[in-house]
């Protein structure tokens, strides 16, 4: 940014260092640079390669090299930097050692991460370094060890990486949190936030600096501290109604600490090609499959190229097609979050060399550090939102002066349409607005335990720092301390739990601490957000010792101690690929194949929490693990733009003629609905009655609409047999036709008050949503001190507690806490109020004699799936008529 | 009562070979459908099976239950995982409606009625209330079992090893070996069955013809699957299961469960 203000400049030593290097401080640098000499804090804001993270660092390391010429000072914690990513800190830290030896500072820098040994963490905390890289889990857990204030008193400066990747999350909620308290700890202390290309930068400048509150609440005596600062009426223990917003706020205005946003110079626009292959561009699926050919090409051509996908099984899928057309033998790798830690190293490490032509991979290489080589950037499938685009878009070419190149590949014709428009978004600027995300109640639980378990805290100073924090700014003084008790006894109405308490308060100081150091230490072992399904570790061994290594176990099993184990142990682990989930697994028999890092593997057995897979390399055609579409729901912005473009025919002349021949059809048979209606198609096919709508609001929010939809059919006599969404359609069936139903009344917003809670009551997303909220307050363990819980004990266990304790005590802060996740998560029951607000008066009802164009798609998907508690009773049923069939027959 | 249909000899040999390492088919057939509850075989003798998790044996008046597990909930909570506080009363609502429905003359619990030695002391007073209006109701029988070796006499019924009705055996452990008319809990049986490429795991019953060994009835009871190899010293021949699903039963032939891969 260059408005001819004169900018000052850097010391002489460091003006030296970039002009050494052939280099000039670039703008945002040095106003980074002066913002923190004034003490000001700073979000900067600029695109990948724009030495931003350099930039973050030049305040600390000019204020280090002035006092680290004093040989007597003493250790103390100058900066800390923080990374949502733990191999970004090794890499950063490398790089960052180099300025600061060919300038000859005499400063520490270190580490700490899950891996770094306890000696060194010990030592770390009685001799701090000057600058520590380390992860938000880390910072949760220094705030939740003895002494923590002596640890931080000192520091000058807390640099949040790739922060618009964690604010919105979980893991955000944790770390602003430990952020207030350290900030209390630590006055002095800037903060700076280095962030991609975000929409709405001043939501995230009041995340990072936090928000001042109008009138701080006056400080409150007494024992339970339940003072009536702010009374509001007790938030609906089920989702009745859309998610709560926190009150509009202001940006740089309110910020608790004074705070500046830095922009850093865009780079040149990206050229974005949407493929138009020549093969027939298929009706609906995910695989990618008929473009593969082109693909190829396309990686022929470029020097190196990021191939990102959606999904794990879109990875491995996409890796094997692409090396079944690898004429030239090129060095295509594949990279994803379930393969072994040493296998993605490996990975990186070839990519960073320059040994790669393409890696496949999916968001495990959103961020990260640049490689500067990468010429094109590939997306399989549609990108599902502006900002991811951009984000990975911006992996490729870094050097800001050349553009990146990207390539679009749809899998099916509405995919079509979402590339499109997501690369006219592009070449706009524009991006997907975000919601502004609402504190978790489980995290701030969580955050309750750390706190006592550091230094010991009164419960209206704890309160005031949740406040200043934008996440919690709109937290009810009554809501916090439900979350106390609830971290304290369970927060059960039956006091049942008093005599068992995990934090107890001193009647003297009202000082709240951990009972105790094994309650301490529990909380220390399970400390984060990060909860992942359950994982089984996925190992190769040979056929040839499966017999042995059964007979082993069952031998343990029975508590044998025979010469079989001894052998079987001899025999080693085999090679370690990765990991699974577990539901994965459950679903698989034994001998049925799947694709894992890359090659086609037979499934044998489980064995404690491993999966033993033999190599298949005769199977064909392997049984891949069935992902309905991806995990990204289509972002309410692109979605809007889709439509927007569906019923403007003047964009239809830049789709691909087997698209708009699709579509000219649609609006002979039926209609193309205005971009802001609602098209209902009703239609008999096959003795049975359909009805198809075309929301596009993403597969998550038309799950849950067509789960209700068949309740509430079921009511109306109508015997629904079944429903189907993808990404852009729902469809549900039955016996009766469907031609006089009033859509006004069955698209009716109330379906999200009783329908919704009855069915939210057997959901099984429901459960494993409650799972995640009960492990991350700690009512569960994911480990125990000496042992780790195999998963599988845990899953089974909360859902019989989600079941009794819904029974018996539906307004309890983890429900709660589970029903606002699933507004958004799994159930994106908020995106599904907008929606059905939105359509209202406004929907579109066609009877046709038959199938539209538009919904043959979503009729594809037909039978593919079942889903919800009606899907597990007709399992049961299945199993059970069979035995019938099987007896009679 | 109206029509009810034996069934006939169930052999798939073929493919329970392929999908049972361990056992062998079923050879006789175990449960009865009848209208829309499920019937179960033991020795000579024929019982109710309910949805909750319960036997009736309609020819000795029994209502049996077993591995309630009471205060499970509690034991975790010394311990410092606080779960919620419900399971007993939940366990204890459920097994009243049985009795009021029902309303057996004896009532066997097959022992683990409570989670630990501890367990009776630490009850919610309300919770040991309904518990002992619940045993004064009838006849009522406490086996012993592995966590509860005794029970406190102030709760009321008798304690017992073992009872007999007729030519059945009523014990918390199952024996090794055959052992004809025998009821047994303590393994908290549960089956997986999976169609349409999805597989679900469901509490049962799991039985051969010659016994029974019983669900667990506790609200936070976990489960092993029908097919570990714990069952196989008790079912020889393999067993077939009845699964519990959402107030209802599914009798399922031993070829069709799975293990827990």
């Amino acid at each position: 940014m260059d408005d001819g203000r004169p900018i000052a400049k850097l010391p002489q030593r460091f003006e030296d260092w970039f002009a050494a290097r052939g280099w000039r401080p670039r703008p945002h640098q040095l106003e980074l640079a002066e913002a923190a000499a004034q003490g000001s804090s700073a979000l900067l804001i600029a695109p990948t390669g724009g030495g931003k993270t350099l930039a973050g660092f030049l305040p600390s390391l000019i204020e280090l090299a002035d006092v680290s010429a004093s040989r007597s000072r003493r250790h103390a914690l100058h900066t800390l930097y923080i990374s949502p990513l733990k191999a970004l800190t090794a890499d950063v830290a490398r790089n960052l050692e180099i300025p600061a030896r060919e300038m000859g500072l005499n400063i520490r820098i270190e580490t700490r991460t899950g891996d770094t040994p306890p000696a060194k963490r010990t030592r770390q905390r009685a001799f701090p370094p000057d600058i520590l890289l380390t992860t938000p889990e880390q910072v949760m857990l220094l705030m939740a060890s003895e002494h923590p204030r002596v640890f931080f008193e000192d520091l000058r400066a807390i640099i949040i990486d790739e922060i618009h990747a964690v604010a919105p999350t979980k893991r955000g909620d944790l770390l602003a949190l430990a952020l207030a308290r350290i900030g209390a700890w630590a006055p002095a202390a800037r903060r700076i936030g280095l962030s991609a290309t975000v929409a709405d930068p001043d939501a995230l400048a009041s995340w990072l600096g936090g928000v001042q509150k109008e009138a701080p609440p006056p400080p409150l005596r007494g024992r339970a501290g339940r003072g009536g600062v702010q009374k509001s009426a007790r938030r609906q223990p089920t989702t009745s109604a859309p998610h709560p917003l926190p009150p509009p706020r202001k940006g740089e205005g309110d910020a608790l600490i004074r705070m500046q946003i830095i922009r850093g110079a865009g780079g040149a626009a990206a050229h974005v090609e949407v493929l138009e292959s020549e093969a027939l561009v298929p009706w609906a699926g995910h695989t990618g499959r008929h473009a593969m050919r082109e693909v190829y090409e396309a990686i022929r051509r470029a020097k190196i190229a990021l191939v990102f996908v959606n999904t794990r099984a879109q990875a491995e899928l996409t890796f094997q097609e692409l090396w079944r057309v690898n004429d030239d033998g090129l060095p295509i790798a594949l990279h994803h979050g379930s393969l072994d830690v040493a296998q993605r190293r490996k990975v990186e490490t070839a990519m960073a060399a320059g040994a790669l032509r393409a890696v496949v991979c999916t968001s495990t290489l959103d961020l990260g550090i640049d490689w500067g080589e990468v010429d094109l950037v590939i997306q399989m499938g549609a990108p599902k939102g502006c900002s991811r685009l951009v984000q990975r878009i911006g992996r490729a070419n870094h050097r800001l002066d050349e553009p990146s190149n990207a390539l679009l590949v749809p899998n099916n014709r509405f995919e079509v349409l979402e590339c499109r428009a997501a690369k006219d978004a592009v070449a706009e600027g524009a991006l997907d607005g975000e919601v502004a995300r609402v504190g978790g109640l489980d995290c701030l639980a969580q955050h309750i335990m750390g706190a006592s378990c550091g230094e010991p805290f009164e419960a209206d100073a704890l309160y005031a720092e949740a406040i200043s924090t934008a996440p919690y700014a709109a937290l009810t003084r009554e809501t916090f301390d439900r979350a106390l008790a609830t971290v304290a006894t369970g927060g059960y109405a039956l006091r049942s739990y008093d005599r068992y308490r995990r934090i107890v308060q001193d009647p003297n100081t009202n000082l709240w601490r951990a009972r105790g150091k094994q309650a301490a230490q529990q909380h220390r072992m399970n400390v984060g957000a990060i909860v992942e399904a359950d994982y089984l570790d996925v190992r190769l061994v040979s056929p040839r010792t499966m017999g042995l290594r059964r007979a082993a176990a069952i031998a343990a099993r029975k508590g044998e101690n025979t010469a079989v184990i001894s052998r079987a142990n001899a025999l080693g682990g085999g090679r370690r690929l990765g990991k699974i989930e577990e539901w994965l697994i459950e679903s698989m028999s034994p001998g049925d194949t799947f694709l894992f890092a890359g090659e086609i593997v037979r499934f044998e057995a489980v064995m404690e929490t491993e999966a033993l897979v033999t190599r298949a390399p005769d199977a064909r055609e392997p049984k891949i693990p069935s992902y309905a579409g991806g995990k990204f729901p289509l972002s309410t912005y692109l979605a809007e733009r889709v439509r927007k473009m569906l019923h403007d025919r003047k964009s239809w002349k830049h789709l691909p003629e087997q698209v708009r021949e699709w579509l000219t059809l649609q609006a002979q048979r039926s209609i193309i609905p205005k971009h802001d209606e609602l098209l209902v198609e009703t239609f008999p096919r096959a003795n049975k009655f359909y009805l198809v709508c075309y929301p596009f609001e993403g597969r998550l929010a038309q799950q849950t609409l067509g789960m209700l939809l068949t309740r509430r059919l079921e009511r109306m006599g109508k015997k629904p047999l079944g429903f189907v969404a993808s990404e852009y359609a729902m469809s549900v069936w039955g016996f009766e036709p469907l031609t006089d139903v009033d859509m006004d009344k069955l698209f009716d917003e109330d379906m999200l008050g009783d329908d919704l809670d009855a069915w939210l009551a057997e959901a099984a997303l429901m459960k494993r949503t409650f799972r995640t909220c009960a492990i991350i307050a700690g009512m569960i363990e994911k480990r125990a001190p000496g042992s780790e819980k195999s998963g599988r004990q845990i899953t089974f266990s909360t859902d019989l507690i989600y079941d009794v304790l819904r029974q018996h005590e539906p307004d309890h802060l983890l429900l709660q806490a589970a029903f606002a996740d699933a507004g958004e998560g799994f159930l994106d029951i908020r995106r599904l109020a907008s929606l059905l607000k939105r359509v209202k008066g406004r929907i579109v009802h066609r009877d046709l004699d038959r199938t539209s164009p538009l919904a043959v798609p979503v009729m594809m998907e037909i039978g593919k799936e079942l889903v919800g508690a009606a899907g597990e009773e007709q399992v049961l049923k299945d199993a059970s008529e069979a035995l019938l069939a099987e007896a009679l027959g | 009562m109206l029509s009810r249909s034996r069934m006939p000899m169930l052999s798939d040999s073929h493919r329970a070979a392929r999908r049972a390492p361990v056992s062998e088919p079923t050879p006789a057939p175990a449960f009865i459908r009848n209208g829309d509850g499920v019937h179960v075989r033991v020795g000579a003798t024929e019982a109710e099976t309910h949805a909750e998790g319960a036997l009736f044996i309609a020819a000795h008046g029994a209502l049996v239950v077993s591995d309630l597990h009471l205060e499970k909930g509690s034991s975790f909570a010394l311990r410092g995982q606080l779960i919620p506080p419900y399971d007993t009363r939940a366990t204890l609502k459920r097994l009243a409606a049985l009795i009021e429905r029902l309303k057996p003359d004896i009532v066997v619990s097959l022992g683990d009625s409570f989670h630990d030695i501890g367990g009776p002391a630490r009850m919610a007073p309300m919770d040991r209330k309904e518990l002992k209006r619940l045993v004064g109701k009838a006849d009522w029988v406490w086996i012993e079992g592995n966590h509860d070796p005794e029970i406190p006499g102030a709760l009321g019924g008798r304690t017992m090893r073992e009872l007999r009705l007729g030519e059945l055996t009523l014990r918390h452990e199952p024996r090794e070996g055959a052992a004809r008319g025998e009821i047994a809990g303590h393994l908290h049986p549960c089956a997986r069955v999976s169609s349409r490429g999805r597989s679900v795991r469901a509490r049962c019953f799991a039985a051969d013809g010659e016994r029974l060994v019983m669900p667990a009835f506790g609200a936070y009871a976990g489960g092993l699957n029908v097919r570990d190899v714990a069952f196989a010293p008790i079912f020889p021949a393999g067993a077939a299961a009845v699964l519990m699903g959402r107030g209802k039963l599914y009798p399922v032939a031993g070829a069709r469960l799975i293990a827990d891969a």
